[in-house]
């Protein structure tokens, strides 16, 4: 993860940090070549190493064999049925999350008293890992999409929550005065100076919430045997299916890839009126 | 009474009032709980000794711990090296950028069975599924963090002749701090999951084992005492990173105040 995505942003008044990197945009550009030689190269070891013996290939298949694999999988009904289930699961999970997220962090952020008595709590809930559920997900809900919401929800919550926090305690006091002496009421105040001061906030912690949700459903699937990606990956291991086993690796990864940069595209739209300097907050 | 005493007492009890009121729920509800799934908090508390006696504490905790710490620590030594190296040579980082992105979006679990390939079952295997899952954080914000160093401090090194070991701690990593430390505590994170998931597959030690024996055993009180000493652990090192980023990064909130004029 790179460092814009950390504590996230929207210092207005900062001068530059060692977070803002003016031109990267440009470095990105005349370097794509660059990056796919690098790609290109990555694949030729994956095909030359299992080949040459270096690494035996029953446990590391050359590349065309994964991409065989893959072939395979694309033509199954039941991948796609797969895709499909670790797809909704991430989702829906995602989605409460952020909304649960954005609502205890609003409602926590802006009453001061509230912020006071729940940052013990919420400092001491936050590291618990989310993985420690998995038994007890296992017991209650069994095998079904429950088990896998619980331990997404748990796990993206708090990254939406405190980015949420951040966010509205960066609103800037001369903003909010203002606001207030000419007699904008509460719900006026959040719809106006404090949403927009913590959306850039908001969306870094959605983005990281994505990431980490989908760690969780595929990891969920994996070790309690939902259906989905993960479940898929569990089979192909225990019967030895070893290039289907790589193949559906790779596509999680795409996976990944797809949601990292999809989110990081989304942000750069929907904020692109936003102003603010990004940079990194060190907490 | 004075008002500073009055000052203390309030963030004492702002500290402790919702864990106490929590807590105090938990035990009341669950007292007469009849649900095979939450037995009485009352339960879990009696419990916990019988568990995690010294011998629990050796023979799972121990282990756990240790495959942790190598891992993490591991990865630490070989995400900052190679981040250094990536960051401060523009070309071999635009060679790799498309490599990386890729790898590091592979979700981490997955590789558990690749390794349990190579690997087999053994502490190897759980170090290295560790090691693979926090390495990525800790390596990309410590490419971005090299590759953001100011330029005119690295004038300024140049000037002085500074170069070699004294440029790499004086310069490089102390620029880059900010960002290895939010690298390391998402790595930290991962690699508390890779452990308990590793343990999970197999092993015959360690907390995730507990966890895992203990539901499959529906010995459901013990299971709530593993998902407690879990907790525990996370919010242990968590505040041992924090006690580690506070010493570390002084400099660097004091410099931020200053940039936002809030000294």
């Amino acid at each position: 993860m790179t460092a814009d995505e950390l504590g996230a942003a929207a210092a207005t008044s900062a001068a530059p940090t060692p977070g803002a990197r003016p031109g990267a945009a440009v470095l990105r550009g005349g370097n794509a070549l660059l990056g796919l030689l690098g790609f290109a190269t990555f694949l030729a070891l994956l095909e030359v190493v299992p080949r040459l013996g270096l690494v035996s290939s029953d446990y590391l298949p050359p590349f065309s064999r994964i991409v065989g694999a893959l072939g395979d999988l694309l033509r199954e009904g039941g991948f796609w049925a797969a895709v499909g289930d670790t797809v909704w699961s991430w989702f829906l999970g995602l989605l409460i999350a952020v909304t649960l997220g954005i609502v205890v962090g609003f409602v926590v952020g802006t009453v001061p008293v509230l912020r006071e008595f729940t940052a013990s709590t919420i400092e001491f809930l936050r590291p618990i890992p989310s993985v420690a559920l998995i038994p007890l997900a296992v017991l209650v809900f069994g095998l079904s999409i429950k088990s896998t919401l619980l331990l997404v929800v748990y796990a993206s919550f708090w990254q939406v929550l405190i980015q949420v926090l951040y966010g509205v305690a960066d609103v800037d006091p001369v903003a909010r005065d203002t606001a207030r002496s000419f007699g904008l009421g509460r719900w006026a105040r959040t719809l106006h100076v404090t949403w927009p001061t913590a959306l850039p906030y908001v969306f870094t912690g959605v983005r990281l919430a994505a990431a980490v949700a989908l760690i969780l459903a595929i990891t969920a699937e994996l070790v309690i045997g939902i259906p989905g990606l993960g479940a898929e990956i569990g089979v192909a291991q225990q019967s030895g299916a070893v290039p289907r086993m790589y193949a559906l690796v790779v596509v999680t990864g795409v996976f990944g890839v797809v949601v990292n940069v999809g989110f990081r595209a989304l942000e750069r739209r929907l904020l692109s009126w936003h102003t603010s300097v990004r940079s990194e907050v060190p907490v | 009474m004075s008002g500073g005493a009055v000052r203390i007492g309030r963030s004492l009890l702002a500290l402790l009032l919702l864990p106490v009121v929590l807590l105090a729920f938990w035990w009341v509800l669950s007292a007469d709980s009849t649900s095979f799934y939450m037995p009485p908090l009352r339960t879990v508390f009696e419990t916990f000794p019988d568990t995690w006696s010294t011998d629990g504490l050796t023979e799972h905790v121990v282990p756990s711990v240790q495959r942790l710490a190598a891992g993490y620590l591991l990865a630490l030594v070989l995400g900052v090296s190679l981040g250094v190296a990536i960051g401060s040579a523009r070309r071999l980082r635009a060679f790799l950028e498309p490599v990386l992105e890729f790898l590091r979006a592979i979700p981490p679990t997955v590789l558990v069975p690749l390794f349990m390939l190579f690997a087999g079952l053994g502490d190897t295997m759980k170090v290295l599924v560790i090691v693979s899952g926090a390495v990525w954080p800790i390596l990309l914000n410590t490419i971005e963090g090299v590759r953001a160093v100011d330029g005119t401090l690295r004038e300024t090194c140049r000037c002085y002749g500074i170069g070699g070991t004294a440029r790499l701690r004086h310069l490089v990593i102390r620029s880059a701090s900010p960002q290895i430390v939010t690298g390391m505590r998402q790595g930290l994170s991962i690699a508390i999951i890779l452990m308990v998931i590793s343990e999970l597959f197999a092993a015959d030690n360690g907390i995730g084992y507990v966890l895992v024996q203990s539901q499959r055993g529906f010995a459901i009180a013990e299971m709530w005492t593993a998902i407690i000493v879990l907790g525990l652990l996370g919010i242990a090192l968590a505040m041992l990173l924090r006690l580690f980023e506070w010493r570390t990064l002084r400099w660097y909130r004091g410099l931020r105040e200053a940039q936002r004029g809030r000294s």
